[in-house]
């Protein structure tokens, strides 16, 4: 059964992935739908940021994760490079949860 | 006109940094696959075949408190549904023919995205690529570790799970120039879905940011 499940969700996962791909180039035709498809990471992805860094199951909670991604807004600001930022994140989180 | 090769190692390192971070979740990933009852090699199927880690959490979630199969694969789609939102922009953005449409599928997720939509005009298929193979072996190494019983690494300590938000809030930050509505307002639907909806859906539900955009001007 529990082989059965596994099978089942790479066969539906790799569907949903593969079906995103195979879409008729026509529907991308439309200018406002191209537009649209080329937000939707962005949105999806602020999204993401917000609920790895607040999200705890079903509630939200500032915590080191915060104090991490507010370091790494600020280094962003000060034009870091990526790997800076990350290190600066993860850093400032694990020194909050240090102290 | 070939992109400079500053460029190209920048691409490179996003993309191994982002394997380190999200590999280490991997650990997590297949400590709790065993723990809910899953065999080292079913916990390895996992990784390897579904490949898209908030799906791979959901299902080992369910099993685990005792929930049916049914309710875990369908828990476990739900997750997967913004993959397929991802390819329709990589799609565009790649354009890849034949087998390699059919290997970009397998390996359409928040990382590959991220870095891809990123990169510098040419590079895009760059980044997919080395992001999907290091995210990939990481991700599938770091679960057979984690199922095997490694250590477990204290991710917290560490900070990783601010490194990984981190990552991605960087990637994101040149695109926000000319979509700040839709990264607000996508941030916005996921804060006040997380009370109350499942985790994995107030990520979902952020893609209604983009309604406006499609009759909008801007």
């Amino acid at each position: 059964m529990t082989w059965a499940a596994v099978l089942l969700t790479a066969l539906g996962c790799y569907a949903l992935k593969l079906a995103g791909w195979s879409l008729p180039s026509g529907v991308l035709r439309h200018e406002g739908m191209q537009r649209a498809a080329r937000l939707l990471p962005v949105a999806l992805l602020s999204a993401l940021v917000v609920v790895q860094v607040l999200g705890a199951g079903q509630s939200l909670v500032v915590d080191a994760r915060a104090g991490g991604l507010l370091a790494a807004v600020v280094a962003l600001a000060l034009r870091a490079p990526f790997l800076v930022v990350v290190l600066v994140a993860a850093a400032t989180a694990a020194l909050l949860r240090a102290l | 006109m070939r992109p400079v090769l500053s460029e190209r190692s920048q691409v490179q390192r996003q993309a191994l940094a982002i394997g380190v971070a999200v590999g280490a979740y991997g650990i997590s990933f297949g400590a709790a696959s065993t723990a809910a009852g899953l065999s080292v090699l079913q916990t390895c199927a996992l990784s390897l075949l579904v490949f898209t880690g908030a799906s791979q959490f959901a299902l080992v979630g369910v099993l685990g408190a005792g929930g049916s199969a049914v309710a875990g694969v369908a828990a476990a789609l739900l997750l997967g549904s913004r993959n397929a939102m991802y390819a329709v922009r990589l799609a565009d953005l790649l354009g890849l023919r034949s087998w390699r449409r059919l290997v970009a599928a397998q390996v359409t997720i928040d990382e590959t995205t991220a870095v891809a939509v990123s990169a510098p005009p040419g590079l895009a298929g760059h980044g997919f690529w080395t992001t999907a193979l290091s995210v990939y072996g990481l991700w599938n190494l770091a679960t057979l570790a984690g199922a095997l019983g490694a250590a477990r690494v204290d991710t917290g300590a560490l900070g990783l799970d601010a490194a990984v938000g981190g990552a991605f809030l960087a990637l994101l930050w040149p695109q926000l120039r000319g979509a700040r509505r839709e990264a607000l307002l996508g941030t916005l639907i996921a804060v006040v879905a997380v009370p109350l909806t499942p985790p994995g859906v107030p990520v979902l539900l952020a893609a209604l940011a983009v309604l406006p955009a499609i009759r909008g001007r801007s």
